[in-house]
């Protein structure tokens, strides 16, 4: 059962890391430093909750906050580069992020021990759940509350003026400027909302594993924070959840029993789902095609029956053709 | 009320707009016209500042504009279609309105939360007008992708009307249509011109721009060649030879 209960835990975590890249794709920036803000996020808010004895609650949004500023600062320079560039540039900070936490102590005597983050050793001890007598669902729980709430703001968002905004950004930016929006503030904006969303996701990540390091927070990371939205598609929130259902619980734990393949068929099963869906899981467009390609699959099978028919009368009209034949020939005295 | 002051840009050794000076009274329909290459597309650019001149500057109502960043100049009443349609195609029609940005809007007249959020009543006149104008209401949540080539050219010029421009730029919006949309169109365009929005017309139709226009302004090799009513213009023989060569 805790399995299970383990599972759901990172995929709500996930989630919420994948939609912090969903609105800077929205916005057509593709980022690989989310994985930072998660590591920020991470780091700041067990501090809270261990080092300053903070609450959860606070702990988080300030862990967030904390991303968001940090994201807003990244935001500037980033508007300078797009596409690959912006990428090599957001992976450059991910790994600075990164290697900042490999080299930081913060350490203090509580109740004997030393508690806080020890550089390559990482942080251990983030007891907050254990010591509150937090049961792994109520863990659960709570982290697809924060999951929750964050996909309905972002839903309502979408729906709004501002995620009209962001998409015109990212379809067109010289229509954008010219229709009179500032690019510096909805690029900045996307990217400040971005860390936040990441910055809880870490703090969230850190209070449920009691422990992190830096390497917990790596390219590979900062990579399936892109891949969620972009295998989901852009088109709304789920898909981001269904496509991180789809690798955390299916191909990564649900193909655990094919040992070493797992990891081919992994790789081979995303190609394919691109394939398949090259807008998204749960792509509107994609989803009426393939409705429509089911129905023709049912007519074919239909028309297949029919043929047969069709094909079983020929054969009667064969059979009927050679028996006149073989009594014509009399006829013609052969 | 706009006025162009010795406007250049030199793409390298490229005289795209030399020194160009002209004045566009306020309520006009002016016509900027001229051979292909001659830079009526870059003077548009320049006057939206896409693109920063090499020199000269660009006064709108008394006030020169020459630093101010493109959404700025929307701001300030600056609008513009695009030669080649810039329309947001997965947004629908309504959403491709509403992201334009009105001046009110920039002088914070209204309240930020609702306007964001769910659009206020303003804002839902005022785009209501636009969409009326194109003739779209019908299709409102169409996206902006699926719909006909004349449909997206009538939207992309309501998108410039929801930023109430007072000057509105049109980048040869008859380009691709057939007789009965360049009819349609020259309506449009008067339409436009009667609620107060001064026009300045890039276009190659010759019959749109004679008939249109009250003023024409002629470029051939980033230079201005010719000024005057449609009639005058036709006339100059520094025109006819840009347009036909010269008599050998």
């Amino acid at each position: 059962m805790d399995f299970y209960l383990g599972l759901l835990q990172i995929i709500g975590v996930h989630t919420l890391l994948g939609l912090s890249a969903y609105v800077l794709l929205l916005t057509g920036q593709v980022s690989l430093a989310q994985a930072g803000f998660m590591a920020i996020g991470a780091y700041v808010s067990a501090m809270l909750t261990v080092l300053a004895r903070w609450a959860l609650l606070p702990s988080l949004l300030a862990g967030g906050a904390v991303a968001a500023v940090v994201a807003c600062l990244v935001g500037f320079p980033a508007l300078r580069v797009r596409g690959l560039m912006l990428v090599v540039a957001t992976l450059a900070f991910g790994e600075a992020v990164r290697l900042f936490f490999f080299n930081f102590d913060y350490q203090i005597a509580m109740g004997g021990i030393r508690v806080g983050p020890l550089g390559g050793e990482g942080f251990r001890q983030i007891r907050y759940f254990p010591e509150n007598g937090w049961t792994t669902f109520e863990v659960m729980l709570f982290i697809w509350m924060v999951v929750g709430a964050v996909m309905a703001a972002l839903w309502w968002m979408d729906r709004s003026r501002a995620g009209a905004v962001l998409r015109a950004v990212g379809e067109d930016e010289v229509a954008a400027q010219s229709a009179g929006l500032n690019l510096t503030a909805v690029k900045v904006s996307a990217m400040t909302l971005g860390g936040f969303i990441g910055g809880v996701a870490g703090g969230l990540y850190a209070h449920y594993t009691t422990h992190i390091e830096q390497g917990n927070f790596n390219v590979l990371v900062a990579t399936f924070a892109i891949a969620y939205p972009i295998l989901g598609g852009l088109s709304n929130v789920f898909g981001t959840l269904a496509a991180v259902v789809f690798i955390q619980g299916f191909l990564i734990e649900g193909l655990r029993f094919l040992g070493d393949w797992r990891n081919l068929l992994f790789g081979a099963l995303i190609v394919l789902a691109m394939n398949v869906r090259p807008s998204g899981l749960l792509d509107a467009k994609s989803m009426a095609k393939d409705l429509s390609a089911l129905r023709r699959l049912l007519e074919a099978v239909r028309d297949g029956v029919a043929t047969r028919w069709l094909i079983e009368r020929l054969k009667d009209a064969r059979a009927e053709a050679r028996r006149l034949l073989a009594k014509w020939r009399g006829a013609f005295g052969a | 009320m706009l006025e162009l002051v010795d406007l250049s840009k030199h793409f390298g050794g490229v005289r795209a707009v030399d020194s160009v000076s002209l004045h566009v009274e306020m309520g006009e329909i002016y016509g900027l016209i001229g051979p292909n290459g001659s830079g009526k597309s870059t003077i548009v650019n320049l006057i939206t500042g896409l693109i920063e001149p090499t020199s000269g500057r660009i006064v709108l109502d008394g006030r020169d504009v020459s630093g101010l960043a493109t959404h700025q100049r929307v701001a300030h009443g600056i609008a513009r279609t695009f030669q080649n349609i810039r329309l947001f195609g997965q947004l629908t029609v309504w959403q491709n309105l509403w992201v334009a940005e009105n001046r009110d809007r920039q002088q914070r007249a209204q309240p930020v939360l609702p306007r964001w959020l769910w659009g206020s009543e303003a804002d839902r006149e005022r785009l209501g007008a636009a969409l009326e104008f194109s003739g779209l209401g019908h299709k409102r949540d169409d996206l902006a992708a699926d719909l006909s080539f004349g449909e997206q050219r009538r939207l992309e010029l309501a998108r410039a009307l929801a930023a109430e421009p007072k000057l509105l730029l049109l980048d040869e919006p008859a380009a691709g249509m057939n007789v009965q949309e360049v009819e349609e169109l020259d309506a449009r365009i008067r339409r436009v011109r009667d609620t107060g929005v001064t026009v300045l017309l890039i276009e190659h139709h010759m019959e749109l721009v004679m008939a249109v226009t009250d003023r024409i302004g002629v470029l051939n090799f980033g230079q201005k060649i010719a000024e005057g009513s449609p009639a005058t213009v036709q006339n100059d023989a520094k025109v006819r030879e840009a347009y036909l060569g010269t008599a050998a």
